[in-house]
């Protein structure tokens, strides 16, 4: 699966993008995020608080309760700026 | 008739402003977000501006579908610059056209109201001290319950 950080995330992951492969004991956003913050200290920086994380799934707004499966294209970003 | 754009290009607000015409509606609203004068805050330098591409695009579709439900609408074009931008720059431009001006007014301010909390953009303020991401604000979560 495809995971894909952005902003300040994205500069606490050190990656825009990364491939994995989704564990086998990892069914939501939620412990997809606890996963992933095992990965490195910038990882565990970013995820720390995912109150402050929005969350797409296939470039859909999404929440930490939902599914997930290998297939799936995950961004996580904080709240959004633009205008 | 829509448009949605994600550019680094600066857009052309005569030739947008013609677009929104030919519709042949009497009332067209345009609205233009500009990267704010350095004499109020003499410390800013630039604004670098992140997005996500194809999920962008998708939200802003949504929002205008939102739109186009609730007022009677003959055209909406929402751009959107991305990359680093200088004060007094355009960030943003929204425009509709309806045959009614309240309608009109109404919907681009209700375009940029989502615009704001639902499209996946982010910006990070270059000043002479560093850079820092902006933090998204209460009072644009605030303008959105008035749709609600």
């Amino acid at each position: 699966m495809k995971i894909l950080y952005f902003a300040w995330m994205r500069e606490h992951t050190g990656c825009s993008t990364e491939e994995i492969r989704l564990p086998e004991n990892v069914a939501n956003i939620s412990e997809l995020a606890r996963y992933l913050r095992g990965r490195s200290a910038g990882h565990e920086a970013a995820l720390r608080n995912l109150k402050t994380v929005r969350v797409a799934i296939n470039r859909k707004y999404a929440n930490l309760e939902s599914p997930i499966t290998d297939s799936d294209e995950i961004a996580f970003f904080p709240p959004v700026t633009g205008g | 008739m829509q448009k949605i754009l994600i550019s680094e290009a600066d857009f052309d607000i005569k030739a947008e402003y013609a677009a929104l015409k030919k519709t042949g509606v009497g009332a067209v609203v345009m609205f233009a977000g500009i990267v704010r004068d350095t004499a109020k805050d003499p410390q800013l330098v630039a604004m670098t501006l992140e997005h996500y591409p194809g999920m962008t695009e998708q939200e802003i579709d949504n929002i205008i579908k939102q739109a186009e439900a609730r007022w009677p609408l003959q055209g909406v074009r929402v751009i959107h610059r991305v990359g680093r931008l200088l004060p007094e720059e355009n960030i943003v431009f929204v425009g509709t056209a309806s045959a009614h001006r309240a309608a009109a007014f109404e919907s681009a301010a209700f375009i940029m109201d989502y615009l704001k909390t639902n499209a996946p953009f982010w910006k990070k303020e270059e000043s002479k001290t560093g850079s820092v991401w902006v933090d998204a604000r209460q009072v644009d979560e605030t303008a959105l319950k008035k749709w609600q």
